[in-house]
């Protein structure tokens, strides 16, 4: 589950509560996301706006593909993933992404940025062999800077050894 | 046993050209410490206890001695005892010290001085060695500060007592630039900061807005080179610590990183991504074109310069594993010298020139290690879960490095004398990574 995806759904899910429970103010809730279906309007349906980043979340597969330890190729899975995100982007042509690259805690700083680099650069050749221009994807290495599992396992690494697709607004 | 005849072999070279070298018998282990010479540090005295923008100068006189004592204590050489359980002191004991009393607590050496306030508004810091045995004198200094930089007297006290005792170069009277770490793992912020080689004197540089990385000082400590995430791009910057202005090393779309200076303050190197592959550049520190160093399709990072700045230690996964290389300072002649086993990373050649401190990972630890520029003598100084970036004092003997902690990610600056003794925490506001030492302060 990815943490866009997630944080939606739970912003959703804590208005449908609040719904239910007619004491609660407005003003205690979180404010809805932009562009997010609001939970009581079925009758309006609003998906987020076309070409957004929460449209871009919501039509692909993943924004994200994963790495083994040291490793930056991309598997059938992660080429199956860059593939709905490549079909979603030739809908979309003005739109520019950049691809982040990131390792698991368990290398030294300098080398990290090096590994998310060259994971960020396989997914943006991937998407470009998939008929993406290049020159809409650009790259940045985090390194172990940002995780995203806050553990330190081997499944918290695994989540972590990661290049995610961002579009740029 | 091996750790003990390295550590034999190791300090046989350390104190060849020492020329108090007579005066160490044997070898220093790390538990054999009875070799290393026992300092008494009492409070230092002072003529009239006044009032000064740094404090009382009596107060000062313990405090002084506090920062000779913590100074001292950094390495294996010494076993300094005081301030703490010693007697104050007297001006009268500066000149004519009570040998036997301090004969009679086994101590070999003898620090007094004093702290006087002078009416231009600045103090003076005496700071006097003598040797217990002999009864005689071996340092004589006075140091003249504005009360701010009261503190800085102390450590060239420390400085000019652990220089004619060991026979080797002064470090104390340093700075340390690196990384305040702040808030939650998946977020931490990450701000460059400056401080004394023993925490004190405390700055933030930089607001934390963006992440900053891998700092460090230039020769001259006029700037600092680091990475900085602005703009969510990472580049490699030369911020000027005069000015608190700060430029790009290099106009480049690429991402770069792992930035270092050339002994002579001249070139920066630096490693850049093009293409998803990181390999060493270098670039004129005022700026020009950059220079390709290697050309390989593996990951070539973490430069560091020989002391005389015609080689250049760094590491590369060329071989299937990060391994240490050694090179001239063109690019030519590559060679790797890690063969020990492991991972091997983050080289750091030694200011003496004599040994490259790197990060070994091996047996799901990260740990610290030393060898020679021809990669043999490896000798490991620390053991803990990740420990990584080792950074040396000015004058080769002490390492820095962080070290984090398993599940929450917090760091720690830690420090290590070159024999694996005295491992410290070196104290900062907040968590810490990334040291990196500067040169000793002009």
């Amino acid at each position: 589950m990815n943490n866009k995806i997630a944080s939606l759904m739970m912003a959703a899910s804590l208005i449908a509560v609040a719904g239910c429970a007619k004491k609660e103010t407005p003003q205690d809730l979180p404010p809805p996301p932009v562009g997010a279906e609001g939970p009581t309007g079925p009758a309006e349906p609003v998906g987020p706006a076309a070409g957004s980043q929460a449209d871009f979340i919501a039509k692909i597969s993943s924004d994200r593909i994963f790495f083994d330890t040291d490793k930056s190729d991309v598997d059938s899975e992660d080429q199956a993933t860059l593939a709905s995100q490549a079909a979603w982007l030739k809908n979309y042509p003005e739109v520019r992404i950049t691809v982040e690259g990131h390792a698991d805690e368990r290398g030294t700083r300098d080398y990290n940025i090096a590994l998310g680099a060259r994971r960020a650069n396989s997914a943006k050749n991937a998407l470009a062999a998939l008929g993406i221009d290049a020159a809409r994807i650009s790259t940045v290495s985090y390194g172990k800077e940002r995780p995203e599992a806050l553990g330190s396992t081997e499944a918290d690494w695994a989540r972590n050894r990661r290049a995610v697709t961002v579009t740029v607004q | 046993m091996q750790t003990r005849y390295a550590t034999a072999l190791f300090l046989a070279g350390l104190f060849a050209s020492a020329p108090l070298a007579a005066q160490i018998s044997g070898t220093i282990t790390d538990d054999n410490a009875t070799d290393s010479f026992i300092v008494a540090v009492p409070p230092l005295a002072t003529p009239t206890d006044v009032s000064t923008p740094a404090g009382q100068t009596g107060e000062l006189g313990r405090r002084v001695a506090d920062i000779i004592s913590n100074d001292l204590n950094a390495t294996d050489v010494f076993t300094p005892k005081g301030p703490a359980g010693l007697r104050g002191t007297t001006m009268a004991d500066v000149t004519a010290p009570a040998f036997s009393e301090w004969a009679s607590m086994n101590a070999e050496n003898l620090v007094h001085g004093y702290v006087r306030n002078n009416d231009d508004g600045t103090l003076t810091i005496g700071c006097y060695l003598f040797d217990v045995g002999l009864k005689s004198e071996m340092v004589r200094q006075g140091f003249v500060v504005q009360p701010r930089d009261w503190r800085r007297a102390a450590h060239k006290c420390a400085d000019a007592i652990y220089a004619r005792l060991s026979g080797e170069s002064p470090f104390f009277d340093s700075r340390i630039a690196y990384i305040a770490e702040t808030g939650p793992k998946g977020n931490r912020v990450k701000r460059l900061a400056i401080m004394d080689s023993d925490g004190a004197n405390h700055r933030f540089i930089t607001n934390g807005q963006s992440i900053a990385l891998t700092p460090r000082f230039s020769p001259d400590y006029k700037s600092i080179v680091y990475v900085s995430y602005i703009e969510r791009r990472a580049r490699v910057y030369v911020y000027d610590v005069v000015s608190g202005r700060q430029r790009l090393v290099t106009e480049s779309p690429n991402q770069t990183f792992s930035p270092r200076w050339s002994p002579d303050g001249k070139t920066i190197l630096y490693s850049m991504v093009v293409g998803g592959n990181a390999d060493l550049y270098t670039v004129p520190a005022q700026g020009g074109t950059p220079t390709r160093l290697t050309n390989s399709p593996a990951i070539e990072t973490g430069g560091s310069y020989s002391p005389d700045g015609t080689r250049i230690a760094f590491e590369s996964d060329r071989s299937g594993k990060q391994q240490v290389y050694v090179m001239n300072a063109d690019g030519s002649d590559q060679q790797r010298i890690s063969f020990g086993g492991g991972s091997n990373a983050t080289p750091e050649w030694s200011p003496r020139g004599n040994l490259i401190a790197f990060t070994k990972i091996t047996g799901g630890a990260f740990r610290i290690g030393v060898m020679s520029p021809a990669g043999n003598g490896e000798k490991l100084l620390t053991n803990n879960w990740q420990d990584e970036s080792p950074t040396w004092s000015p004058n080769g003997r002490v390492i820095q490095f962080f070290r984090t902690q398993k599940g929450s990610g917090k760091a720690s600056v830690m420090q290590v004398d070159v024999t694996g003794a005295k491992e410290r925490r070196i104290e900062t506001p907040v968590d810490g990574s990334d040291p990196a030492w500067g040169p000793i302060l002009p």
